[in-house]
């Protein structure tokens, strides 16, 4: 029951902070891009709830749009790498021998990496853009994702209903698409709310290295890398987007969780050490 | 001894090394634009003669898989390649940068590994829906803040409320001592919450796993006293995940180094790796990458070592 009213909870604040991102257009904020450099670094008011960065930006304003950004690219990365990660590791568990044994240990290898280096080395090859950092993230997720998919799909595999799918001829694409996938979708949904909350946290990291989202986009890490340069005249912009980037991550991770608690209770403890 | 099980350690250790090697090799192929070129640079009057020996030079005239092995072949020399701009060898570089990252991460496995043991511990004792509540959303919270933020509102506030504090910077431990942990405070908290979060509720889980075992309710049944149940008999067990993401978590806190030595402004391998990356140093990324990847696996090894000794399981089992 308490689990339930948390997993409430945890739904509530991930769909505010989303539905926030999509309605930013529409509910009426500022510019995000507008400078009015006789206002830069003003503490929060009436007419900047958040104050103001130090290019006279509204903050409030750059984080919803910075919601926007952060959203986008760590979902798109999460998709990329559900869709590559998935399809291996469903290959590798329906067809086993050489193919998994060749393709699971290329996975291991991509493992080894430390996430947020390796994302750092593929952004050195691409470029830094919002894009790249999605790239990177969806490469460094991959192998994630496969393991995590590989593992009930062993199980599944040796279920009744494949047994009988092949024995009425069922093609192979049918028995993984049809019969396979529909059976793992707790453990996508869990682990997919997980790694976005994780993705929000490596994709912010970038940009705040400046190999993500570049200027003036509007981004949470970004804000707070430039915010940072003047922390002692206005601590605001880093703040706020410290915490926006915190409640975002926070969101998904609790849904996660909870999802976890309600749909599979044997995944608990798995990856959960791999951030 | 189980040997079977070092054997294969050990065969998996290589494999992975070779793999990484291979990639990071072929990521730095991959970038596009011509090495030479770059590393001729602002000089406008370069002949094509002078492209070409430097060519030869660095072995770039020959086959992607000849310049593999000739990179490899001089890596277990000792000769990680020249940096582009000093012209220094880039092991020095790395060896220089490396000090700060080691201490750092070191700081912060001991602080992180050591302090989630006490937490965790109470966690699982006081069990009630409360606590439950409050176990989960404070890890979650610690795994979730951003160590970047922490790391820079941390820096805000030292800096309101004790002006004289410098949190920026870093002093060599063998020059100053006190002045070298002074400095390392920040940085170790702002790095090591994720890993105490973490850790903590792994120690918590794994510990409500054990204590609901046969063996603890013999020890009970037998009048073993409730302290030592709980820290003689069920934390040995339940440290066994715990060793394991002890070790994944280096990986963790060498990438959140990187992160955390640009707020704290620490000279260490994150902001060679930055660096590298800015002004185009290929030689000198390639190698940081490899040298920082290979430590984290070499880290994970080592505990998997470690099995042998702790878990019998593991050792007895030929």
């Amino acid at each position: 029951m308490k689990n339930d009213k948390l997993l409430f909870f945890s739904i509530i604040v991930v769909s505010l902070q989303v539905l926030l991102a999509i309605c930013a257009p529409i509910l009426g904020f500022q510019d995000p891009y507008k400078m009015i450099m006789i206002n830069r670094l003003k503490d929060p008011n009436l007419m900047n709830l958040f104050g103001t960065d130090h290019l006279g930006r509204d903050v409030l304003a750059r984080v919803v749009y910075g919601y926007q950004t952060s959203l986008l690219t760590s979902s798109l990365a999460v998709i990329l790498s559900l869709i590559l990660g998935g399809t291996i590791g469903l290959l590798a568990a329906y067809y086993r021998g050489l193919f998994d044994r060749i393709i699971m240990r290329f996975m291991d290898i991509l493992f080894a990496f430390p996430i947020l280096l390796l994302a750092i080395g593929i952004i050195a090859v691409i470029g830094p853009s919002i894009w790249g950092a999605a790239i990177a993230i969806a490469i460094v997720y991959t192998p994630i994702f496969s393991r995590l998919i590989r593992g009930p799909a062993l199980v599944i595999c040796e279920t009744e209903y494949v047994e009988s799918a092949l024995s009425v001829g069922a093609s192979d694409f049918r028995i993984i698409f049809f019969h396979i996938l529909p059976n793992l979708t707790s453990v996508i949904l869990v682990q997919s709310s997980l790694l976005l909350s994780a993705a929000i946290l490596v994709e912010a990291s970038l940009s705040f290295l400046g190999l993500g989202a570049q200027p003036p986009i509007p981004s949470l890490g970004l804000s707070l890398s430039e915010g940072r340069n003047f922390l002692l005249l206005s601590p605001w912009p880093a703040v706020f987007s410290g915490l926006a980037i915190l409640f975002l991550s926070f969101g998904f991770n609790l849904l996660g969780d909870c999802l976890r608690d309600r749909l599979d209770p044997r995944l608990k403890g798995e990856f959960e050490n791999k951030f | 001894m189980n040997y079977k099980y070092l054997f294969n350690r050990i065969f998996d250790l290589s494999i992975v090394l070779i793999g990484i090697s291979i990639i990071v090799f072929s990521m730095i192929r991959l970038i596009p634009g011509d090495a030479v070129a770059i590393m001729l640079g602002a000089n406008t009057e370069i002949t094509d003669e002078a492209m070409n020996e430097l060519r030869s030079r660095l072995g770039l005239d020959k086959s992607i898989i000849e310049q593999y092995f000739f990179w490899v072949s001089n890596i277990f020399k000792g000769d990680f390649g020249t940096s582009i701009w000093t012209g220094r060898p880039v092991i020095d570089e790395i060896y220089l940068n490396a000090w700060p990252t080691i201490e750092l991460t070191v700081l912060a496995v001991l602080i992180g590994a050591g302090l989630s043991i006490p937490i965790g511990c109470f966690m699982a004792i006081s069990r009630g829906s409360i606590s439950e509540i409050f176990a989960r959303v404070t890890a979650i919270a610690g795994l979730t803040i951003p160590s970047f933020w922490l790391g820079i509102v941390s820096i805000f506030l030292v800096a309101k409320l004790f002006p004289s504090y410098i949190a920026l910077g870093y002093v060599p431990f063998f020059e100053d001592p006190i002045e070298n942990l002074k400095r390392m405070v920040l940085p170790v908290f702002a790095l090591s919450l994720p890993m105490i979060a973490n850790l903590s509720r792994l120690i918590r889980s794994a510990m409500l796993d054990a204590l609901s075992q046969h063996y603890i309710r013999t020890a009970k049944a037998k009048g073993v006293s409730n302290f030592s149940t709980v820290y003689k008999h069920a934390l040995r067990n339940a440290l066994i995940p715990y060793i394991t993401s002890v070790g994944v978590s280096v990986g963790y806190l060498l990438g959140g180094s990187i992160v955390i030595e640009q707020v704290f402004a620490i000279p260490g391998l994150g902001r060679l790796v930055l660096g590298a990356i800015a002004e185009r140093n290929y030689p000198l990324l390639q190698s940081s990458i490899l040298v920082m990847t290979a430590a984290f696996v070499l880290v994970n090894f080592i505990v998997d070592i470690l099995y042998l000794f702790i878990d019998p399981r593991i050792s007895k089992n030929d």
